[in-house]
């Protein structure tokens, strides 16, 4: 017999009762759970892929749509470019580096997207097997490509037009897989990469139908910089790096005035993004801090009910030996630990449902979400509720500390 | 043993008791009488360390009760006063012999399972051991609480009115054991009652309204 064995034989005195307060606190945290998860792990997600990326710069649209469809590959492009206005743009004095972007075709669902060398650089990619492309119609995969398709170097495949599964198949020109990438747990991981003239190639068919059957050609600029094309050429979009802060301030206003393009800063859309989806989590969390703080009320309600029928226990425990401080842990201690249970339950829950969440979202795989991770702030939340339940055990266990042992036992 | 020096304490109603010496020695015992209300129960208390009094000393054993700090007291009550209430408070959360475990643990004693099981044996009640307190008649349950009282081998027994509320034979019953036990454990026994069943059974009688 110790204290902790007492109080948890009055908890399972009012298994009812127990069960009540566990679920509520369970409850509580679960939500609180999911919703830290979901949101770090997206949050996470975005500021990763954004690394190094200053400014985008596309067709004129929705700057949002910019932003997902060229960073975060999940929306479609707002359009196109011209080659030659884009090639102008790079020149200024205060862009550190340009990555080129030719998206528009998709291998069942995986993106092809036709740049250079410095995305994969972008990314700290590295090559797990075979190289990275040179010629055109080379490409390289991404690690979760390559998984889920199940390529090996060597393979051919046709892409398809699109950016979604299921659209009409260019069947003339093959690509070509010359390497594979590491798992980086970013966007290029679902990814297929190659050459711009690549993408151009497909296109085009008519004018480069004889390149089929022909040497290998090797593209014009696959490490860095963009690709010779004629004054038609178009690319979709280019990720700019400043050379300065000073970039931030004039370039992206300098670019949507003057020119047929659009600047769009990843760090202010996703803040925006983030500000838009923040309304809804913070109500949830909202939310489920009214229900932890009501399962706190419900302890302390039940735990205080109770002590008015247990004064002459706590009176006979005193006069059996017990300190008033034993007394008082021994209440504690029965707030403690239902709301211990309750948090176990609700990190269990927490956990489960963000894994079940996941599981039904198919893209999840991609962003990479997951319910079995561990995010700092989920200790706090289990402190500041075992907090709440040693709060809502204070008054009960106070009362116990003051009990007087004479005049309750006098008074039967 | 237990020794009482120029006691005063007030009781209902600001009625003031005063008793200037009383003995018990080891191995005696003591009967205190007086209808209710007449300061049975708060002289109990002092004794048994639950209230202190307005003026005066108690003296267990060597040691000056009231000199010491509020938790010493408890545990210093714990090891060497054995309480019998005039009702069984054991606590129901609990089986028969957590109840007695808790008064070890409580008492900051060693939980001697064998210790227990002895004592209930004792009282007859050896059946009951693994029994919840819920499924104990009236008459066990103040057995089990004389066992508790028992356990850490008092030196003093404090009973209030611990035939108040049973019938004929399970008074006689406990009374017997009271006076058996306390012999058995060299204890001195003091009982506060005002049950006429009782009266004859003791040499050694306090009446606190002739004090």
């Amino acid at each position: 017999m110790n204290l902790i064995a007492l109080s948890w034989n009055y908890i399972k005195a009012k298994p009812l009762n127990m069960l009540l307060n566990m679920l509520l606190m369970g409850l509580g945290i679960a939500i609180i759970l999911v919703l830290i998860l979901l949101s770090s792990q997206l949050e996470d997600n975005l500021s990763k892929n954004k690394k190094g990326i200053d400014l985008v710069v596309g067709a004129k649209g929705s700057p949002l749509q910019l932003i997902l469809a060229n960073v975060y590959h999940i929306d479609f492009p707002t359009g196109n470019i011209k080659l030659e206005e884009a090639k102008a743009l790079s020149r200024n004095r205060l862009i550190a580096q340009t990555i080129p972007l030719a998206l528009g075709d998709n291998y069942r669902g995986f993106r092809i997207v036709g740049t250079n060398h410095d995305y994969v650089k972008l990314y700290e990619a590295q090559v797990a097997e075979g190289e990275l492309w040179k010629n055109n119609l080379d490409v390289v995969v991404g690690a979760n490509v390559a998984e889920k398709l199940k390529s090996k170097i060597g393979d051919k495949f046709y892409g398809a037009h699109g950016l979604s599964v299921a659209d009409m198949d260019h069947d003339e020109m093959s690509y070509h897989i010359v390497g594979i990438l590491e798992k980086n747990n970013s966007v290029i991981d679902n990814l297929i990469l190659t050459n711009i003239e690549s993408v151009w190639a497909v296109h085009e068919h008519d004018e480069e139908h004889e390149d089929e059957h022909g040497i290998p050609q090797i593209g014009s600029a696959y490490t860095s910089g963009f690709p010779d094309g004629d004054e038609d050429a178009e690319i979709t979009s280019m990720l700019i790096k400043f050379r300065s802060p000073m970039g931030a301030v004039t370039l992206p206003r300098m670019i949507n005035s003057q020119t047929n393009m659009q600047a769009a800063s990843p760090a202010f859309e996703t803040q925006r993004l983030f500000s838009l989806l923040g309304i809804g989590v913070d109500l949830l969390k909202a939310f489920a801090a009214i229900i932890i703080i009501i399962a706190g009320l419900s302890i302390f309600i039940s735990l205080y009910n109770a002590l008015k029928d247990r004064k002459y226990d706590l009176a006979i425990m005193r006069s059996l030996g017990a300190s008033k401080t034993k007394l008082f842990i021994h209440v504690i201690l029965e707030g403690v630990i239902i709301t211990v249970l309750g948090g176990i339950l609700g990190f269990l829950l927490g956990h489960g449902l963000t894994e079940f969440l996941a599981g039904l979202y198919e893209k999840s795989d991609d962003i990479g979400l997951t319910g079995l991770v561990f995010v700092n702030q989920e200790f706090l939340v289990i402190l500041i509720s075992v907090g709440i339940g040693i709060l809502a055990s204070l008054i009960p266990a106070i009362n116990a500390y003051k009990t007087d042992i004479s005049e309750v036992l006098a008074k039967e | 043993m237990i020794i009482i020096d120029n006691l005063s304490f007030g009781y209902s109603n600001h009625k003031i008791l005063s008793i200037p010496h009383l003995e018990v020695k080891e191995s005696e015992h003591l009967l205190v009488l007086g209808s209710s209300g007449s300061g049975k129960t708060t002289l109990l208390h002092i004794l048994g360390g639950l209230l202190a009094p307005k003026q005066g000393k108690v003296t267990i054993g060597e040691t000056d009760l009231y000199r010491l700090s509020g938790t010493q007291r408890d545990k210093y009550r714990g090891q060497n006063i054995g309480l019998v209430f005039q009702k069984a408070h054991l606590i129901t959360a609990l089986s028969v012999q957590d109840n007695l475990l808790l008064a070890q643990y409580l008492a900051g004693m060693a939980q001697d399972k064998g210790r227990v099981k002895e004592v209930l044996e004792e009282l007859g009640l050896g059946e009951k051991r693994k029994k919840s307190v819920r499924e104990l008649s009236q008459g066990e349950q103040q057995r089990v609480t004389i066992a508790r009282a028992l356990l850490n081998r008092p030196r003093v027994i404090l009973a209030d009115e611990p035939t108040a509320s049973l019938d004929d034979k399970n008074a006689e019953k406990v009374i017997n054991l009271l006076k058996s036990q306390a012999e058995h454990y060299k204890a001195s026994l003091l009982i506060a009652t005002h049950d006429q069943r009782v009266k004859d059974r003791f040499e050694l009688q306090l009446n606190l309204a002739t004090v």
